[in-house]
């Protein structure tokens, strides 16, 4: 299916986003999150940004206090996922003015909208930054 | 609880931001914070005021998505909140659906009517939040009642809604396959849009479907091709080389033509995920292109000693894809495998030792394996075990087949043990007791390495090693004539430290030492009486050189110190210890003073040796591999049948086997039964043998007569206790039939010989051959209806009557086959069958595959 799900960690292990692309109970969930929060957390700069867990593989990278995490498939394109991960990080970047934590933290709604109108599906379906800004900005206004 | 509520709170609502604020404030405490958070919005969602629902509802799936909080309980209120009018208060209600509904959600089926509305409405960001929910949580149910809103939608003017549409259509047609034929023509439209992000869309739908069924979408390679040719967008191509990769290993005319775009996109200056992309298709699914193949492996290298760890990972990934097929290009690039040995991700190492593996051949093992043992010394547990583990299975793989020399390969064995974070003893010492048995040759070697471990005391403490040490005392035992100092194995296997071994260990120690001292003393014996028997010079090949080492001194030193070393053993806890230190006590007890008496009377000398020699009988037989195959080369005796399936016995026995209905038979006792039923099975029997040739012999039913006779009280009333005891029967008389182990080794016998080595590979005694796994034919009925359904609407794409006819009767079809799917083959096939007009595309790979060269080779060629 492509993408399993998306996480925001931050360095003391506390999820700050998470989305899930397929149905899995609030026991599993939290099991999943603290094992992969706990191996990605003990790698160093130097190794690559990939880790197998069971049968699918985890693309992380670190931007500042926060791990961004993606769950995919084997067959899985990593270095697209990369730049995804990149990319996402730009948009909320551009929206937010200098994106921070903080900012995920407390304006999450939005941070969800930006994720649901990139990937769909596990599918990535939206890869221009403009499209996707222009979409929440004018989401905003609607209301 | 919530009695401390001020006036304040009461009031005023908490806003979600209110909520975070709070949560962040608390130092310690936070799940006593949130619990009071948790009463407050139960209290709060119940309110009828919409906006206050809203905000209690945003703060719940807040809760519940980072901390933990269960919300199905809120489900009903989600759905209220979704109905409103106001676009803030359908998001967070949209939100909180997609995050906690399920299939198993009760309430799931009431917004079916709220999602087909908000589906038609004019707000397109109404209906994207329609589109998102759907996508997420979509069932059976929903997904067949909104398919025609999808429909629409697909063919929406606004591309940002047709985009999410067509990301929709992924999971509508996963459940609910029948969308396709609504669906699927506007789905291949879009595939010619000029729009870049509407294509990627609709690429990548499609990019999943041939993940799951590649041969439903060959005819739809040529637009694929255009793609693939035209898009300049990294994204989009990137997944249409994941289609081409699939469709392209089913169809290789495909691979030929597509070659080419992907060599040209390799040259130009892309991104490296599209690189990468492009290397990987070449080498799953186009590694017959001689041009892309040489291309993409020189892509590999530059790969490879990149300076960025993931780009090293990825091409020794690549390049392990590659590796069955075209080993050459493994080879190329050896040391940069071997400097990724040492890399710091355990990740590269672990490829990079793949790697090597999967390059190892006769040849080289020794030097692979010499590389290989230094990094297992050099690296973590991890790792180093890794190592070994990986050693060990190519070794062993096919019978020890890369394996000339046995006698390196079993003191690298030896060597393994002592490397310290050595976890592997189990399949080691496997592997040492299999070559004992298999390979006579290296049995000195195995002996000589079994000693060396055996007498290190240091090994005995460390656990992982026990079933090492536990084979080399087997094989000493076993093998004991191979040896040259007796006594130093014997000493060994009784030394103190064995108390740190666990029991069953112990008792193969106390085992070998049997063995070993009946050796010794058959030797003492022989030497004694060399001049008097001729059988006795047979086995002097190998007493010979030990003849000198027993003398009268020695051999009495030798049973003193297996006495001296078993006593203390004669009380342990462990049965089987002491039974075993007993039986040799035992023996000792009773050859020892007829050693002493060897002096003073000839006979007892005499007895002595025979007890040896009866001894030496026993320990002389040798253990062999039996194949796994023995069971079926064992000859059927006449007269006797084996039959799997005892429905057969309904013939012989059928009156007696029928389940008793008639509850009359109650009253019977079961033994009048038992005789009035033998009694009808004797004339039955007779009946039968005088009447037909029948397949049954008699000799059985009247076996099975006999049995239920004697046995009558064990007998249920149901045929089941007589296939039981048919096969019981069929076993006693197999059971004499079985030859003993050796006789098989000997037919089954399968020599091999090396003609161009200086030294003679030995014969290794291989028995199972071709163990191949029979291949599952893969589960792709799943994707039956859903292929089906598409080849239909590929084929019939201008044939609208002949569909229609058939749609009610295909509808009626795959509603009933999709209950019985996953279960039923059989009976999925009898009702397709059952329309002669289908028959033709039932069997859709065939027929499919035939009709599409007609559209493809026209574009191809």
């Amino acid at each position: 299916m492509g993408i399993r799900f998306i996480l925001m960690v931050n360095k003391q292990g506390q999820t700050r986003l998470a989305q899930y692309y397929e149905w899995l109970t609030l026991e599993e969930r939290r099991a999943l999150e603290g094992e992969i929060v706990r191996k990605c957390l003990a790698r160093n700069d130097q190794q690559c940004s990939f880790v197998e867990h069971r049968n699918y593989k985890i693309v992380y990278r670190r931007y500042a206090s926060l791990f961004f995490m993606v769950g995919v498939d084997d067959d899985e394109n990593e270095l697209a996922i990369l730049e995804f991960i990149h990319l996402l990080v730009e948009t909320m970047d551009k929206h937010f003015g200098n994106v921070c934590e903080l900012d995920i933290m407390f304006h999450l709604e939005k941070a969800h909208f930006m994720l649901e109108e990139m990937v769909m599906n596990g599918c990535i379906v939206e890869t221009s930054k403009a499209n996707i800004l222009s979409s929440i900005q004018l989401m905003d206004k609607a209301h | 609880m919530a009695s401390s509520n001020s006036l304040m709170d009461s009031l005023f609502q908490r806003s979600l931001e209110d909520l975070i604020k709070g949560i962040r404030l608390q130092l310690h405490g936070e799940s006593s914070f949130i619990s009071k958070s948790l009463d407050e919005i139960r209290r709060e969602i119940k309110s009828t005021d919409l906006s206050t629902k809203s905000i209690a509802l945003q703060k719940l799936s807040y809760l519940a998505a980072l901390h933990g909080v269960d919300m199905s309980w809120a489900a009903f209120h989600a759905v209220e909140v979704v109905s409103s009018s106001r676009f803030e208060d359908k998001r967070i209600g949209y939100h909180a659906i997609a995050q906690s509904f399920n299939d198993q959600t009760p309430v799931l089926l009431l917004i079916t009517n709220q999602l087909r509305k908000d589906l038609n409405s004019s707000n397109e960001y109404e209906v994207s939040l329609a589109l998102e929910c759907l996508s997420r949580i979509g069932t059976d149910d929903l997904a067949r009642d909104l398919t025609s809103e999808v429909f629409t939608l697909l063919g929406s003017s606004k591309a940002f809604v047709k985009k999410k549409a067509i990301g929709v259509v992924l999971r509508v047609f996963d459940k609910y396959p029948d969308a396709v034929k609504v669906c699927f023509k506007r789905l291949v439209e879009n595939l010619e849009s000029s729009d870049p992000h509407i294509l990627s869309a609709v690429v990548g739908v499609f990019c999943e479907l041939t993940t799951k069924d590649p041969r439903s979408y060959l005819p739809l390679a040529p637009e694929f091709y255009k793609i693939l040719v035209d898009s300049r967008n990294n994204w989009v191509l990137i997944k249409v080389l994941k289609v081409f990769a699939k469709l392209a290993s089913i169809e290789p005319r495909l691979a030929k033509k597509v070659a080419d775009p992907i060599c040209e996109h390799m040259r130009r200056n892309v991104g490296k995920s599209l690189l990468f992309e492009c290397i990987r298709t070449v080498v799953s699914s186009l590694s017959d292109q001689e041009t892309a193949l040489k291309l993409a492996v020189a892509r590999i290298r530059d790969f490879l000693v990149d300076d960025d760890p993931n780009l090293r990972y990825l091409g020794l990934h690549a390049l392990s894809i590659v590796a069955p097929k075209h080993l050459w290009a493994v080879l190329e690039n050896r040391e940069a495998i071997v400097k990724a040995l040492s890399d710091e991700d355990p990740n590269v190492k672990l490829e990079a030792l793949h790697l090597l593996m999967a390059m190892v051949n006769e040849d080289n093992v020794s030097e692979i394996s010499r590389i290989l043992m230094n990094y297992a010394l050099k690296s973590d547990l991890l790792f180093c075990n890794e190592v070994i583990a990986s050693v060990l299975l190519a070794c062993s793989r096919n019978s020890y087949e890369i394996i000339v020399d046995f006698d390196w390969y079993v003191s690298l064995l030896g060597e393994m043990a002592r490397i310290p974070h050595c976890q592997r003893g189990q399949e080691i010492g496997h592997q040492l007791i299999d070559i004992g048995m298999r390979v006579k040759d290296a049995r000195r070697e195995l002996v000589r390495i079994s000693r060396a471990l055996l007498i290190d005391p240091a090994l005995l403490g460390n656990q992982f090693l026990h079933p090492i040490l536990s084979a080399a005392a087997w094989a000493s035992g076993e093998y004991v004539e191979f040896s040259k100092t007796s006594y130093d194995i014997a000493e060994a296997l009784l030394q103190p430290r064995t108390s740190l071994l666990p029991p069953s260990i112990r008792a193969i120690y106390i085992h070998s030492t049997f063995k070993v001292l009946v050796f010794s003393l058959k030797a003492y014996f022989s030497a004694q009486d060399s001049t008097s028997s001729p059988l006795v010079e047979e086995s002097t090949n190998y007493v010979s050189s030990l003849v000198n080492a027993f003398t009268y001194e020695s051999i009495s030193s030798l049973v003193d110190m297996i006495e001296l070393g078993l006593c203390s053993l004669s009380g342990t806890l462990d049965v089987e210890v002491q039974e075993r230190a007993k039986n040799v006590l035992g023996f000792t007890g009773m050859i020892k003073h007829k050693i002493i008496e060897k002096v003073t009377s000839p006979e007892s000398v005499i007895e002595a040796s025979r007890a040896v020699a009866f001894m030496e009988d026993v320990f002389s037989e040798e253990l062999g591999p039996v194949s796994s195959t023995a069971q079926e080369k064992v000859p059927l005796p006449d007269g006797l049948e084996l039959n799997e399936n005892l429905e057969d016995l309904q013939e012989i026995c059928g009156e007696f086997l029928k389940p008793v209905v008639d509850s009359n038979s109650n009253s019977f006792s079961s033994s009048e039964k038992i005789s009035f039923s033998v009694a009808k099975l004797r004339i039955s029997d007779q009946l039968e043998a005088s009447s037909s040739s029948s397949s049954h012999p008699p000799e059985s039913a009247s076996l099975l007569a006999e049995h239920r006779k004697r046995h009558g009280l064990y007998y249920l009333s149901s045929q089941k206790s007589d296939d039981h005891d048919d096969s019981n029967g069929n076993n006693n008389n197999t059971l004499n039939e079985y030859p003993p182990a050796n006789e098989i080794l000997a037919d089954s016998f399968n020599p091999k010989k090396k003609m161009n080595q200086s030294k003679p590979r030995p014969v290794v005694v291989k028995l199972d051959e071709g163990d191949d796994i029979k291949m599952k034919p893969d589960g792709s009925s799943n994707h039956e209806p859903l292929s089906r359904a598409i080849q239909t609407a590929l084929m019939g794409k201008g044939k609208e009557k002949e569909r229609e006819k058939d749609n009610p009767e295909r509808s009626l079809d795959s509603g009933t086959k999709e209950q019985s799917l996953r279960k039923d083959k059989k009976t999925k096939k009898k009702n397709g069958e059952k329309s002669s007009k289908h028959r033709s595309r039932r069997r859709s790979d065939k027929d499919a595959s035939a009709a599409k060269p007609v559209d493809i080779v026209d574009f191809l060629l």
